[in-house]
């Protein structure tokens, strides 16, 4: 559903009344799209002398061909290079000249470009990053070396890390036939293997002002950001229509699987328990919002279940929660996880987390718990609001996973309308054990938990698993330089 | 195109740069309560929220010998129970307040900071000045807390990277404070008891050696108010125990063998003190050698053209006490020697040659303007900043002076620099398999 050309929408925002009525003014966001189909989102915030500029492209690591894994994150290294018009280096010379600052990272759904800088060099970014949106220079020159860089990336993010190498088989596993098995930056094998046609190609047949998002926040008007756009990324001509992104689909699950590392740098075991559940892009009406508000309540902080009874009143946990990221394109996975603390075993840790999942789904959750995972929601909401980085993080993933600005308007509304049945609803409907993927780090002389027990539970080590959307960041991933102020 | 390109460049950047120096947006206003607590202000009703941070100077080198990791500990604890509101009672009140609330120790100030909606601030403050005052340290979360930093302790127990980083605070800061662990040992924290805290509570949190900074939905009035709920009852002077300064260990090498994919490489150069004159001539150096704005002789030499590694940098680390510049990577463990030999010809031209008038305006114009783009992104990015000018001492129109103060660093102060600090033996230490081609 194309938004009509060049009409903006002008969309208020935000109308929450509620409880928090006072703090939700209505913030003002700007939506249109060129004539050449790239959409615009502009979100004015005047109170600083920054605007941060990104380029979102609907292609991902899910959207690789068979057999080059890895090319997306490898095509955005590249496109730090040259192009027609500039040498490589030059873009990045320019925004780091008024002290800006610049990266790109790819996930499984899209490949995102950024830049913060102050306004007055908005346009200049707009036009470096629209010329190297069709004008890039690949050469075997430019490849092989950067190719090396890749490789050591992935031995620095991957191989370096026991969590890391077992978070890749977790989702091997879960996932057994849509793409989302393969993890974004490459299996180790294929990425020695792309070379300068298959990024040429994913190139040419992604990287289009028509397969584009532009996401402008900060201190702009937002009429001046619509002339510049039309200037910039106006002038480059459509590209041919995009095929739709239909991935091959996950068949019935039906088996309880698990997976189990032990490595000695592992000093305390973990676990994690996971499952394919729908995303805000496929699930039926509220079922999102509903396996959304189920990890907050489960297991999403120190008010959760899960952190007040295994580490707080029994004591067993030294960390445990419940992880659930909902802007995919395609089916997503939910996941619980715990290690141990004291003298505890994982297995108690592991029962422990079962038996709180087993409550919901037998007895549901309470509408005054519910509430407050509610309020804390829409709370974050509005601390968004606070950085206009964060609001273009939020558009950009939304707009490139098949949502619209209308839909994050909306979103604290439809998190309001769950009802505790809805939440214990999802919780029986998705988290069967039957049909899990169990993960277990151990320690080398550890017992593994997967031979010993019949039926599977699961797990990743710690807070942020890796999901399909985990972003692997872009070239330049230096220690931070603190000037101490 | 580049040619015809390269002067419209220079005159946009230069317009930028112009207005990127002085972030004119932000006025702080400084408030001094009737009690006497300081804070700096920058009111900003666009949001309806209030952002506070504020630090205690002290921090982690006041743990006690053999109590290392108290601090640690005292900080976990600010907002697991205070006053009349158990541990459980206590984070719901936060909740339900719209509040976000947190605490942690550094090596030289405990730091504190809470983000609330406008209009829950006075519950919000009210949950702040019981933390901030009377912290209970009841058993059970004191129990809870101490396991779960043993866990994380446990946890790093073989993780060859923890390790490495001990060694190498060990090797570098020798018996200074700075060299014992943060988050103490085993040992250490079996003795800590929770009377421990109570007195280290009674010493540490005064209004002298208090610093804050507030953003947000809140006037000068208003505050001085708030400051005083808060802050005011605390007693005016620390029990701080004195901290000598510390010099860096150098000219050691140091290899900790371990088979992993990878070798990680640090070194480590004199660094330079924040109040040096010197400083912003070491800091614009160590920007061109290995700094994270630009293309970096680092980045160029070790990435750039031979593919050596994904991450080089270089970075100047200025503390209370002692400074130190350090470089550091990961590259695969048969190019350890030859990374290592090329990151110290690198460092060895620098030395010798110091950078050329090119890199130095290239760099002045990044650092310039980077102040704001880093520091002015969000409310809580403003207060952290506002903290960090009043415990640097750098004044309230440093915003306006930094630009001037940059521009006047003369490429000789910058060669003469570079001469000073990279001449120096570094300390090296070299993680990975065992190779032939070590330091």
């Amino acid at each position: 559903m194309p938004l009509s050309k060049l009409m903006p929408l002008l969309l208020a925002v935000l109308a929450w009344s509620w409880s928090l009525s006072a703090a939700a003014r209505a913030q003002e966001v700007e939506n249109f799209v060129l004539d050449n189909g790239m959409e615009v989102v502009v979100i004015p915030d005047r109170r600083a002398p920054v605007v941060t500029h990104m380029v979102w492209y609907k292609a991902g690591s899910a959207d690789e061909p068979v057999g080059q894994s890895g090319i997306a994150h490898f095509l955005e290294h590249l496109l730090f290079k040259g192009t027609r018009n500039h040498a490589a280096g030059e873009f990045g010379a320019a925004v780091s000249a008024i002290g800006g600052n610049e990266n790109a990272f790819t996930t499984a759904d899209q490949t995102a470009y950024h830049q913060t800088v102050s306004p007055d060099a908005l346009e200049t970014v707009m036009r470096f990053e629209a010329d190297r949106m069709r004008n890039l220079v690949l050469t075997d020159e430019v490849i092989a070396p950067e190719r090396d860089v890749i490789l050591e990336e992935r031995r620095s993010r991957i191989e370096n890390s026991p969590d890391a190498l077992l978070a890749e088989e977790v989702q091997a596993t879960l996932f057994q036939h849509h793409p989302y098995r393969i993890p974004v930056i490459g299996w180790m094998h294929e990425m020695k293997e792309l070379d300068l046609k298959d990024a040429q190609s994913f190139y040419d047949s992604f990287y289009a002002p028509n397969n584009a998002v532009l996401v402008v926040a900060g201190d702009v008007d937002a009429q001046a950001v619509r002339a510049l756009a039309r200037r910039t990324y106006g002038a480059i001509p459509r590209g041919p229509d995009l095929p739709p992104r239909d991935r091959p689909e996950e068949p019935e699950q039906n088996t309880a699987r698990s997976v189990s590392l032990s490595d000695p740098r592992v000093g305390v075991p973990s676990f994690s328990r996971n499952w394919v559940v729908p995303s805000y892009t496929t699930a039926e009406s509220g079922e999102a919002e509903a396996l959304d508000l189920l990890s907050e309540v489960l297991g999403g902080g120190l008010q959760s279940r899960i952190h007040r009874e295994l580490v707080v009143k029994q004591g067993i946990a030294a960390s445990a929660g419940a992880y659930f990221e909902g802007t995919t394109l395609d089916d997503t996975s939910f996941s619980v996880y715990g290690a141990p603390r004291g003298k505890a075993t994982l297995e108690q840790v592991e029962k422990a987390v079962d038996a709180e999942i087993r409550k919901i789904q037998r007895d549901g959750v309470t509408s005054e718990e519910l509430e407050r995972a509610k309020t804390r929601f829409v709370r974050a909401m509005i601390f968004a609001r606070d950085s206009a980085s964060g609001l273009a993080n939020i558009y950009g993933s939304t707009l490139t996973t098949g949502g619209t600005v209308a839909d994050v308007a909306a979103w604290p509304d439809r998190i309001r309308a769950v009802t505790p049945e809805q939440v214990r609803a999802v919780a029986q409907k998705y988290l069967d054990p039957e049909r899990s993927v169990s993960a277990y780090l151990l320690p080398p002389d550890a017992e593994d938990p997967s031979e010993a027990q019949a039926a599977p539970q699961a797990a990743v080590p710690e807070p942020p698993m890796p999901t399909p959307a985990a972003p692997v960041d872009g070239p330049a991933d230096m220690p931070a330089v603190n000037e101490g102020q | 195109m580049r040619a015809i390109l390269k002067p419209i460049l220079l005159i946009v950047l230069f317009a930028a740069a112009a207005a990127a120096g002085p972030a004119g947006a932000v006025t702080i206003q400084e408030v001094v309560s009737p009690k006497g607590v300081r804070a700096w202000l920058v009111e900003d009703r666009s949001v309806p929220l209030v952002s506070m941070r504020f630090a205690f100077k002290g921090g982690s080198t006041q743990d006690p010998e053999s109590k290392e990791g108290l601090a640690t500990l005292m900080s976990s604890m600010f907002d697991e129970g205070a006053g009349a509101l158990s541990s459980e009672a206590f984070q719901m009140a936060v909740d339900e307040a719209g509040a976000e609330m947190g605490f942690s120790a550094g090596p030289d100030a405990i730091h504190g900071g809470i983000r609330t909606l406008a209009e829950t601030r006075e519950k919000s403050f009210d949950l702040l000045r019981l933390a901030v005052n009377e912290p209970r340290f009841d058993a059970e979360p004191f129990e809870r807390i101490r396991g779960q930093i043993l866990a994380g302790l446990a946890a790093q127990a073989n993780d060859p990277e923890a390790q490495a980083q001990r060694r190498w605070d060990e090797a570098l800061w020798g018996d200074h404070p700075y060299a014992r662990p943060e988050i103490g040992t085993e040992a250490s924290l079996a003795r800590i008891s929770p009377a421990d805290l109570q007195s280290f509570h009674a010493g540490q949190l005064a209004r002298s050696n208090l610093i804050v900074g507030v953003v947000g939905a809140i006037d000068a009035e208003t505050l001085k108010g708030e400051l005083d709920r808060i802050f005011g009852d605390l007693p005016e002077k620390p029990e701080l125990r004195p901290v000598g300064p510390a010099e860096p260990q150098l000219g050691q090498e140091l290899r900790v063998a371990y088979d992993l994919p990878q070798a990680t490489l640090r070194l480590a150069y004199p660094g330079v003190s924040r109040d040096d004159p010197d400083f912003f001539a070491a800091h614009l150096m160590v920007e061109i050698l290995g700094g994270d704005g630009m293309a970096s002789r680092l980045f160029t030499e070790v990435r750039e053209k031979r593919g050596l590694s994904y991450g080089v940098g270089a970075s100047l680390s200025t503390r209370e006490h002692g400074d130190v510049l350090q470089i550091g990577t990961a590259t695969s463990a048969d190019k350890a020697g030859e990374t290592l030999a090329l990151i110290k010809d690198v460092v060895r031209r620098m030395a010798e040659e110091g950078p050329t008038a090119e890199e130095l305006d290239a760099v002045k114009r990044f650092v310039t303007g980077a102040f704001a783009i880093n520091n002015l992104g969000s409310s809580s990015g403003v207060a952290a900043t506002l903290v960090d000018l009043q415990m640097q001492e750098l004044g309230r129109d440093y915003m306006e002076r930094r630009a001037a103060i940059i521009d006047a660093v003369t490429l000789e102060d910058v060669k003469r620099v570079a001469r000073e600090l990279l001449t120096a033996q570094p300390t090296v230490m070299v993680v990975g398999p065992e190779t032939k081609a070590g330091p």
